[in-house]
């Protein structure tokens, strides 16, 4: 049996994340490159790499741990990571992973609950206008988060200026917008 | 000449700004943006964090349009979108059945011929060779080009510039007159989609960018990617109650200040849109 046969079989996070998004988190000799040049990483629970340690201990205290942390929501997805590391190991496209995995298995970070709310805030307007309404995107977020006071000086001096639409602008063809969202919805 | 466009949500809104001076710039060029019919959202930061098969169907939707409607080339002068694009092209070339099971979500064709090009390429190739000609009022300033994240990354799939230190900005500035200086956050993040729900840390971030370009004596930051000019503009007010700065230098449009140097007007390329005020004309 091969090293990787070995570790398909097996049922740990590292072996999901290789077998969805061909990521190998056995790959990775802790030179810490993606932890030092990560601009999140001083507000993360787990830097990058240690994410990437944790994965393969293949402990399942550990693979809980990752999903239930922090860091996979504030991960920026800037790529540095990617671009710096000496193995090529797609570390962005296994955070996407591990924010879908964990929000599939319920155990999102309860501190990552605004950054959440705003990236559903947003899907929805895609949803219902299909394209991005500002306005709308920012009073849903606020309903979302209960966060009622933030920016409240902003959106006037967006409108003044123009960057603002009152009313949404919305694409002819919403029915097909409609059926994407279904088709991919999970 | 005519070129395909996909503007995306930001320029139609909270950078109308940018909007405006690369549509002013294809005029004045005799180059005749058309905009990809009925386009949608490219689902940004928030589709790929949530949702892998919609944060590709929706740019292949609107690369599919494209195709239909004859468009080979399309410049895409949001950085943001310009990734989203690219990284769906690349996915949907390695991986066919990836690409059919897309095809069924969208009920469309695909083939992933119509060309993505980022808006330094778009200006490259067919603003440069005219350039000259046109500059009529040098842009005699100091400046950081501040390239951001999704310009240059991933880079093994936009395979476009230096990665660690890019140049292609800083050439289109040095030719309209300006001097570009060197800079040690040209590709460091600005904080993008946590702008609303961690605005702390984006301030931080921004902070970081702003400081440094203002530590080398920049007259303005030169940016490409209405994400980065949100953060490091419409942010200022907030960047300076995080760090307890005062920082005052403008963030403007790489169009905008190629605009100016062909003599267009500071209204015309939108610096009335800006909350840090612009004194550069």
């Amino acid at each position: 049996m091969s090293h990787s046969d070995h570790h398909i079989e097996r049922n740990s996070l590292a072996a999901k994340v290789e077998k969805e998004v061909e990521v190998k988190a056995q790959k990775c000799y802790q030179c810490g490159k993606c932890s030092a040049g990560c601009p999140v990483a001083e507000d993360m629970d787990f830097p990058p790499s240690m994410v990437l340690r944790m994965l393969q201990t293949e402990i399942p205290a550990n693979d809980e741990k990752i999903l239930k942390s922090h860091s996979i929501w504030l991960c920026v997805t800037c790529e540095m990571c990617l671009t710096r590391c000496p193995m090529e190991i797609d570390i962005p496209s296994m955070m996407d992973y591990l924010r879908q995995k964990s929000r599939s298995e319920s155990k999102e970070n309860p501190k990552a609950k605004n950054i959440i709310a705003f990236h559903k805030s947003f899907l929805s307007s895609i949803k219902h206008t299909g394209r991005l309404y500002e306005l709308g995107l920012i009073l849903d977020y606020k309903r979302q988060s209960l966060n009622m006071t933030q920016d409240m000086s902003l959106g006037p001096k967006m409108l003044s200026r123009g960057k603002l639409h009152i009313f949404p602008e919305k694409i002819k063809d919403m029915a097909h917008m409609a059926r994407i969202f279904k088709k991919t919805s999970k | 000449m005519k070129i395909g466009i996909y503007p995306g949500c930001s320029l139609e809104g909270s950078a109308r700004d940018y909007n405006q001076s690369v549509f002013a710039l294809a005029k004045a060029f005799d180059i005749e943006p058309v905009q990809i019919p009925d386009w949608n959202c490219c689902g940004a930061t928030a589709a790929h964090n949530l949702n892998k098969e919609l944060s590709l169907a929706l740019p292949a939707r609107i690369l599919a349009l494209a195709e239909k409607h004859g468009l080979d080339e399309i410049v895409v002068p949001c950085a943001a979108c310009y990734s989203r694009l690219m990284v769906t092209q690349h996915e949907l070339k390695i991986h066919p059945e990836l690409k059919n099971r897309i095809c069924e979500v969208i009920e469309m064709d695909y083939k992933g011929t119509s060309k993505v090009i980022n808006v330094i390429e778009w200006i490259d190739k067919y603003i440069i060779p005219k350039l000259e000609e046109k500059v009529k009022k040098p842009f005699n300033y100091k400046v950081a080009c501040y390239y951001g994240c999704l310009l240059v990354r991933p880079n093994k799939v936009l395979n476009y510039d230096r990665v660690e230190d890019p140049q292609t900005m800083d050439v289109v500035m040095n030719k309209i007159g300006a001097t570009s200086l060197d800079f040690a956050f040209k590709t460091e993040c600005c904080g993008a989609g946590l702008s609303i729900s961690r605005t702390d840390i984006v301030s931080k971030l921004s902070g970081k960018i702003i400081e440094d370009a203002e530590h080398r004596g920049a007259d303005a930051i030169i940016v490409a990617c209405p994400m980065c000019h949100s953060n490091l503009d419409m942010r200022r007010a907030d960047i300076n109650k995080y760090w307890k700065t005062e920082f005052k230098i403008p963030v403007i449009f790489v169009t905008q200040a190629i605009g100016l140097a062909i003599g267009l007007t500071p209204e015309e390329v939108g610096f009335k849109r800006h909350f840090v005020e612009v004194k550069i004309s």
